[in-house]
């Protein structure tokens, strides 16, 4: 414990350096409005500025980029809350009855618990990821590529029973993913796998070209024509603060949208948006007046919002500590720490303490800030909403043509964007994810390469993957998923996502 | 009640179209050598891939009578989407020979202008803003490198 004090000393030192600072507060307020925009998510800000990292350190890149995330986490329930737009897909379930309270002339206090909680939780799971990464790392030592295909297996299989659409369309969507992440020269054997001649395909698809192309501009092709531009309320600033009732209301849903979000954070998958489903799914079912849900409860805006913050530290336990990402935007990041030559994992926080310690120590300060930018000052940034969208999205559009071509200078990205663009417009249409997509294409080339590696290690023999005690028991729990999801087809119980309302839609 | 409607539903068709990417994705793994199990080779995982797409693609249009009616599905952003589709191949096309702020500014008097009907004003302070502006921000003040095109504009 002293230990862990010592470092987190360390880190705050590094953090509250003047330039890494300000980093921080420029990562959390352009997280913030990338938040608040429809169509531009914490993955496609974070996308957009990845080149602009690439002259700075290492620890001030990771420290502005994760006040993207975590700021847009923030962001995202403002809109959600004052124009029923989910600035970014965690924050649909706040949609609900945040927008339900902007009716009844409770935006402020909406904002405020959203605010509140989004703090509360974001502070409390930096402390668990501050405790947790580090015996994690110790114990990831002993994984091998068994292990790691286990858990990869686990992670993909969770993220489909976890998600709000069928099992099938998630999965056929992460296997999408996965052959994706095929196409290039295969690292093994030399081999070039479905590139059709183009040297650019060589080092696989990009994830930022492949993550803009399915979230922004595929979001954009699919609201530009809208008919009705929203509209959007002021809140003052005397109507911020929650009545004593609301904040007896909202205290246990915050607490249990944290350790929720936290631990659903830490299994691969888009952590941030599941966990905000399953909190106001869970909070629905404890209350004792389920009824109010829909109609502007309280407890609706302040589970799902910490979960989804709690989430997005959680998500940064296994990229830390086991150098796997959780999903896109911890990939991004990940991209970011490499270009330095930092390769996160179990020896990172062991060489590179000040990094690690940094990057935590500026996670309580962006939380702070955080704190700051969306009580006080949300009525500045609610102006950003004003400018009409058809003015918008072609500035977004420009953004997304910006960010990707930037990462490495190639037209091919750009068409790769546009391409996966349709296709996730396609998707959209038809009613399937498209976050699986780019996980599967991030896991693929790890869990093949651990697959083939386990092969070659066993002689060919599949024992291996069950032999070992942990991969056997990360086996058995993908197993017990697998059989708990078929039970549901064979029993008249209904579905669990079902009973929490998971797979109930805003628009109800 | 939509199960009632006749004709193909989305799922129905989605699912057919993944086991049909399934099936191609497999006919190109063909190509490659697939290793033997203790030595698997660089076609092995995605054949393995492929077949589970075909699979779920079968699952997801068996499973998929009771889905939207295809037919049920509105297109009404098909217009504004083909323009800005377009859009994008052409700043595609043209960011290289053109140069990042010509391009972003042809965009943008596009979209803006003749998309959205904006008043000539808002047209130029928008395209012409954001063509200077962000290029000085991330090519000049970040040094992103971006295009600078024919003539250094």
């Amino acid at each position: 414990m002293l230990d862990t004090f010592h470092n987190l000393m360390l880190g705050f030192s590094v953090a509250l350096q003047p330039d890494v600072l300000m980093y921080a507060v420029i990562g959390c307020v352009i997280g913030t409005l990338v938040g608040m925009l429809p169509g531009l998510g914490p993955l496609a800000g974070i996308s957009m500025l990845l080149p602009a990292t690439f002259g700075m350190s290492p620890v001030i890149a990771i420290v502005l980029l994760a006040g993207v995330y975590y700021g847009a986490m923030y962001g995202g329930s403002t809109t959600s809350i004052l124009m029923r737009i989910p600035g970014e897909a965690a924050s649909v379930m706040t949609c609900i009855d945040g927008y339900a309270m902007t009716l009844n002339g409770r935006a402020g206090a909406a904002l405020c618990i959203a605010a509140v909680g989004s703090f509360i939780a974001g502070t409390v799971s930096v402390v668990a990821l501050m405790l947790l990464a580090p015996w994690l790392a110790t114990f990831a030592l002993r994984f091998g590529p068994p292990e790691y295909s286990a858990l990869l297996c686990l992670g993909l299989l969770v993220l489909a029973y976890m998600s709000s659409g069928s099992i099938p369309k998630t999965l056929a969507m992460a296997v999408l993913g996965l052959f994706l992440g095929m196409i290039g020269i295969d690292s093994m054997s030399g081999y070039s796998r479905f590139s059709f001649g183009v040297t650019d395909l060589g080092d696989g698809l990009g994830i930022v070209p492949v993550a803009v192309g399915l979230f922004g501009v595929a979001e954009i092709l699919l609201t530009a024509g809208q008919e009705f531009p929203p509209t959007v309320s002021k809140p003052k600033m005397r109507e911020l603060l929650p009545t004593r009732q609301e904040c007896r209301d909202s205290a246990m849903p915050i607490a249990r949208g944290t350790v929720l979000g936290f631990l659903i954070g830490i299994i691969p998958g888009s952590a941030h948006i599941i966990s905000s489903f399953v909190s106001y799914g869970v909070e629905r079912r404890l209350s004792k007046h389920p009824e109010r849900f829909g109609k502007g409860a309280v407890e609706g805006v302040a589970g799902p919002e910490s979960a989804n913050n709690s989430a997005a530290c959680g998500a940064f336990v296994p990229m830390l500590a086991l150098g796997l990402p959780s999903g896109p935007i911890t990939a991004v990041m990940l991209a970011a720490l490499m270009v330095h030559g930092v390769s996160p994992g179990p020896l990172m926080i062991q060489n590179q303490p000040e990094l690690f310690w940094g990057f935590i120590a500026s996670m309580y300060i962006g939380n702070v800030v955080l704190l700051i930018l969306n009580l006080p000052l949300v009525g500045l940034f609610v102006n950003l909403l004003r400018v009409p969208y058809s003015y918008l999205y072609p500035l977004v559009i420009v953004f997304c043509l910006l960010g990707v071509y930037a990462v490495s200078q190639s037209v091919v990205d750009v068409w790769i964007m546009l391409v996966m663009g349709v296709l996730g417009y396609g998707l959209r249409k038809l009613d399937f994810e498209a976050a699986p997509i780019v996980l599967g294409m991030i896991l693929a080339p790890i869990l093949e390469q651990s697959l083939r590696q386990s092969l070659a290690m066993s002689s060919g023999s599949y024992a291996i993957l069950v032999t070992r005690p942990i991969s056997a028991t990360l086996f058995a729990f993908t197993a017990l998923l697998i059989v708990w999801s078929l039970a549901s087809l064979f029993t008249k119980k209904k579905d669990w996502r079902k009973e929490v309302g998971l797979a109930e839609q805003p628009g109800e | 009640m939509a199960e009632l409607r006749p004709g193909m539903r989305a799922d129905q068709i989605a699912g057919l179209m993944i086991s049909l990417a399934g099936a191609y994705a497999g006919w190109e793994t063909l190509k490659l050598p697939l290793g033997s199990l203790d030595n698997p080779g660089p076609g092995y995982m995605p054949l393995i891939l492929s077949v589970l797409l075909f699979a779920l693609g079968l699952i997801v249009a068996s499973a998929g009578g009771k889905s939207q009616p295809l037919a049920d599905i509105r297109w009404p952003e098909l217009r504004h989407a083909f323009a800005i589709f377009g859009t994008c191949v052409f700043a595609a096309l043209a960011i290289e020979p053109l140069g990042y702020r010509l391009t972003v500014a042809v965009m943008l008097i596009f979209l803006v202008g003749v998309i959205e009907k904006k008043p000539p004003l808002a047209v130029i302070l928008v395209s012409a803003g954001m063509a200077i502006g962000s290029y000085w921000l991330f090519a000049t003040l970040l040094k992103v490198p971006l295009p600078p095109g024919l003539l250094g504009f």
